[in-house]
């Protein structure tokens, strides 16, 4: 392994920072984390991605603690922080409202955490100023949060819950107030500040496109278990289920019968009239096996003219075209009805676009390209 | 918006028929003459007469000590119920005590002071300016804590939460986040207790005992035996400080509001 | 231990002041009017159990009430007056209340603020400002005479009519707001909906309007209503010697007959007609509170 990569998770010499234990936790009758084990490292920015009610919140509010869980255990450090109040863990969190204090000004909202810990007052003022300068917020120090914009109350929300230092940050949904344009340049500043900071972050959110932006190792979550846990490379290019491949960006899967050939070559039967597929994968498939072949759009080539050396070839009629401005998304309809979609870069004005609705194509890609997943 | 005819006079009518009373009793205030309906000149010697009238004076001190202390300990309680009502989560008795939180707001006033009085005399306890401290206390708190609790349910948690989490205890972060947040809320908990002490009649000629006369008490007294002018010129000091109150708070609030309107508007525009 | 503290001081002050008190008052309910002081038996002693206590109790006071005339006919006529007060207010109220709403947006914090100023307002004096009013050489009388409407005085004061004056003009603030918070979150754009779909203005309002104010009809209605089934103030200082309400008979009982069993027995009774408007008001709130979500 290089040693410049930052990949702690690959050496198993490291202590996790964080350690989740069989962790449950049940809300009455409603199990909202399910026997949930993992691993997140110093230094790391780390996402938990899912949709609203997957339990991510939990766990975050679980770290913060502010909620317990019902049985297993959570390790800071290696130490148990079940009977830790959420006053005494050097864990500080950024609230999804930011949570700002409307009765104190943004230096004194900064300076909260710090009044407690009763720190000296001339080390506090430059910290709070440190902060002030780290979030580019000099100038509104003697504001107050109604007097500030939404990015701006963003970044007060951020510096304050670093002041202290933490060991670990919390961010839920810390990007979720912000309009889209505002959305990106804020994710490079987050991911700028974790640097310069080198404090583990640990971010809740539902948009994956942030997720994939900002962090280093992406948890999908579903219903209260963790599906995969990886780089965000990995859990797009070999995503371990049909869930988090159709999570995770736009995805085409098609439901066949397995047949493995060698040299990990699998032959998928997938409908009556059409050729079977081939992919290639390293995991075991057993003849006549229930299996899903993921292929990403952009992944598939769409030409007028039959392929000659692709594996895999489909023919059938353009249906859709979504423009996307650097991108157009073509919906091709098959014999049988399926729709399959493929992507293309648009080098050209749209004047000289090479198809249009109607017009009959031809879809390839190499047994490379796609996933084969049993689930 | 144009207000339609109809509209025009029921609110003229709506309004007329409630002030035309109370400015009626204002403008014979400085009648001169005994006989409170007929204008006999301009005179304010019901004023001098009633500065002048020891047990009216007794009566409205009594009265202001009451209420001081009695909002007082009705804000302090019925913000603690409030807070327990809202944030209290699941606890022994809670019907109950929602219930007894409610209940007196709807109780007849009748039956409230009897039954308080009927305890005060079981317990053996002197009736005075402390028993109807103790009544208008337990009445008035559950005001307060109606007044603070729909103040705490629209409170954001995750302030608190906040002050959790960057190291204040659960104490702290009730005095230094949630209690600067609900203040308004407190505040007006605390007026509203206050007139609801300065105006009550019933329970306090219940619970109280020969040694305190309430100006409620002494009023009403006075007017069952008919209009008098020095009445009127109580009840007109009395609307007068009322009125300079509410207007300059709903000034002061609406100045406020006002401020911050701009001050988001100009925040956003700057970005 | 903190949280317990917190729950207990305000829970132990309303189980001393307010339901024990209460109790109490169901106890002497059932106890018998004696002369002494406090006039009832039997008081409670240890030394004699609670089994001898409570044999001594019994429902002669309720059987008591059923017998005089009086007491149900008090009980009768108060429902009567708190009832026709409680739709004379409505009658009143809701144009107020619509008018308001539609009064133009700058206007809206100054009537607001002028419907809640009475209710900061002494009670007492509110009621007091009336009888000067009311009184047969009042300000109404004279004004009647004045524009030539009657010849004779009418007698107003101390009659069910002034009682009835009495309560729409001190409860009508409770009637308005209510209406006007239901009214004022009313979406305009349902009252031209309708008009679009071939409404006139009146069915509009009678299909639309009054429908989707009509918990703020039925909150005002018992925030009235409650109150003034129990009122005291307002029977005694501007009804008659007839004027029959349940509050003043309880005072009566209590400060004049000195009969503390029967005035408790006929608190008592109130309560339980009362318990019923207060259900349904409870109910009606919380199906509010739940709509809004």
């Amino acid at each position: 392994m290089n040693s410049t990569v930052f990949a702690p998770w690959d050496d198993p010499d490291q202590k996790p920072l964080i350690r989740f234990r069989n962790v449950t936790k049940k809300f009455g009758e409603f199990v909202a984390i399910d026997n949930l084990t993992l691993d997140i490292y110093e230094r790391e920015f780390f996402a938990l991605l899912g949709p609203s009610g997957c339990g991510k919140t939990t766990m975050m509010r679980m770290l913060a603690g502010f909620e317990t869980p019902t049985s297993g255990q959570i390790e800071l450090n290696g130490q148990n922080i079940a009977p830790v109040p959420p006053n005494k863990r050097a864990v500080n969190m950024m609230f999804q409202s930011y949570a700002l204090f409307p009765h104190l000004t943004v230096w004194d909202n900064i300076a909260f955490g710090l009044k407690r810990e009763g720190m000296e007052a001339g080390k506090l003022k430059a910290r709070v100023e440190e902060m002030l300068r780290l979030t580019r917020l000099e100038r509104f120090a003697k504001r107050k949060p109604h007097q500030i914009s939404g990015g701006q109350r963003q970044r007060v929300a951020l510096a304050r819950s670093l002041a202290k230092a933490p060991t670990l940050l919390l961010l839920d949904e810390p990007l979720g107030a912000l309009d889209a344009k505002l959305r990106q340049d804020t994710q490079f500043e987050l991911m700028d500040i974790q640097e310069k900071t080198g404090t583990t972050f640990v971010i809740v959110t539902h948009d994956q496109e942030e997720a994939m932006t900002v962090a280093s190792r992406v948890a999908v979550m579903d219903e209260g278990r963790i599906m995969q846990v990886a780089t965000p490379d990995r859990i797009y290019e070999m995503p371990n289920s049909v869930y988090v491949a159709d999570f995770i960006g736009d995805v085409n899967i098609i439901e066949g019968r397995a047949t493995p050939l060698e040299e990990g070559q699998v032959r998928i039967d997938w409908a009556e009239a059409q050729p079977p597929l081939f992919a290639t994968t390293s995991a075991r498939f057993d003849a006549g096996q229930t299996c899903y072949l993921a292929i990403r759009p952009e992944k598939i080539l769409i030409t007028a003219d039959q392929p000659q050396s692709n594996d895999n070839a489909l023919r059938g009629k353009v249906v859709d075209i979504a423009y996307l401005g650097n991108l157009s998304t073509y919906h091709v309809a098959l014999a049988d009805g399926t729709i399959i979609k493929a992507q293309t870069a648009n080098t050209r004005r749209i004047a000289r676009r090479t198809f249009t609705w109607e017009d009959e194509v031809w879809l390839s890609w190499t047994a490379t390209a796609g996933v084969l997943l049993d689930r | 918006m144009r207000l339609s005819w109809f509209n025009v006079v029921s609110l003229t009518l709506g309004f007329a028929f409630l002030y035309i009373p109370m400015v009626i009793l204002v403008i014979f205030s400085f009648n001169e003459s005994k006989l409170v309906t007929v204008w006999a000149g301009f005179s304010t010697k019901w004023y001098g007469e009633l500065l002048q009238n020891e047990a009216f004076l007794d009566a409205a001190w009594v009265t202001i000590r009451v209420a001081v202390f009695s909002s007082t300990l009705a804000t302090i309680l019925g913000t603690m119920a409030a807070y327990v009502l809202v944030r209290g989560g699941r606890f022994m008795g809670r019907t109950l005590f929602s219930g007894m939180i409610y209940a007196p707001l709807v109780m007849p006033e009748v039956i409230t002071g009897l039954s308080l009085l009927l305890l005060f005399i079981g317990i053996g306890l002197d009736r005075g300016v402390l028993t109807i401290v103790l009544a208008h206390t337990t009445f008035a708190m559950c005001y307060v804590s109606v007044v603070v609790s729909s103040r705490l349910v629209t409170f954001d948690r995750s302030l608190e939460e906040a002050a959790l989490d960057l190291g204040c205890s659960p104490m702290q972060a009730f005095r230094l986040v949630t209690l600067p947040i609900i203040a308004p809320a407190v505040i007006s908990g605390w007026l509203l207790a206050f007139t609801l002490s300065l105006d009550d009649l019933v329970i306090a000629s219940f619970t109280t005992g020969p040694s305190a006369t309430t100006l409620p008490i002494k009023i009403f007294s006075a007017v069952r035996l008919g209009v008098s002018p020095e009445i009127n010129a109580l009840s007109t000091i009395m609307i007068g400080i009322v009125t300079v109150g509410v207007i300059s708070a709903s000034l002061v609030s609406k100045q406020a509001m006002v401020r911050q309107r701009r001050e988001e508007q100009a925040a956003a525009r700057a970005q | 231990m903190r949280r317990l503290v917190l729950i207990l001081v305000p829970y132990a002050w309303l189980l001393a002041l307010f339901l024990v008190p209460f109790i109490i008052v169901v106890k002497i309910s059932l106890s018998d009017v004696a002369l002494a002081r406090p006039p009832y038996l039997p008081q409670f002693d240890w030394a004699e159990g609670i089994g001898a206590f409570l044999s001594e109790l019994d429902f002669e006071n309720f059987v008591f009430l059923t017998t005089d005339s009086l007491y149900w006919k008090a009980y009768l006529s108060s429902l009567t007056i708190a009832l026709v007060s409680t739709l004379i207010t409505l009658c009143i109220g809701y144009p107020i209340a619509y008018g308001m709403a539609r009064a133009p947006e700058e206007w809206r914090p100054t009537l607001m603020m002028l419907i809640i100023l009475p209710f900061w307002t002494s009670f007492l004096i509110r009621v007091y400002a009336w009888m000067g009013i009311l009184s047969s050489e009042g300000f109404l009388n004279q004004f009647l005479l004045w524009i030539g409407v009657i010849d004779q005085p009418l007698t107003i004061l101390n009659t069910n009519s002034a009682v009835y004056i009495g309560i729409v003009y001190t409860y009508l603030p409770f009637m308005v707001l209510p209406i006007y918070a239901a009214l004022d979150r009313l979406d305009g754009s349902l009252i031209e909906t309708a008009e679009d779909l071939g409404c006139s203005r009146l069915s509009a309002f009678w299909l639309v309007t009054i429908p989707l104010s009509r918990n703020g009809i039925i909150a005002g209605c018992f925030l009235v209503f409650i109150p003034a089934l129990g009122e005291f103030v307002i029977p005694s200082l501007l009804g008659g010697s007839d004027t029959l309400m349940i509050g003043k008979v309880l005072w009566e009982e209590f400060f004049s007959n000195r009969d503390w069993p029967v005035a408790s027995a006929v608190a008592v009774v109130l309560l339980l007609i009362l318990v019923v408007p207060i259900v349904l008001f409870q109910r009606n709130q919380q199906k509010q509170a739940e709509a809004e979500g």
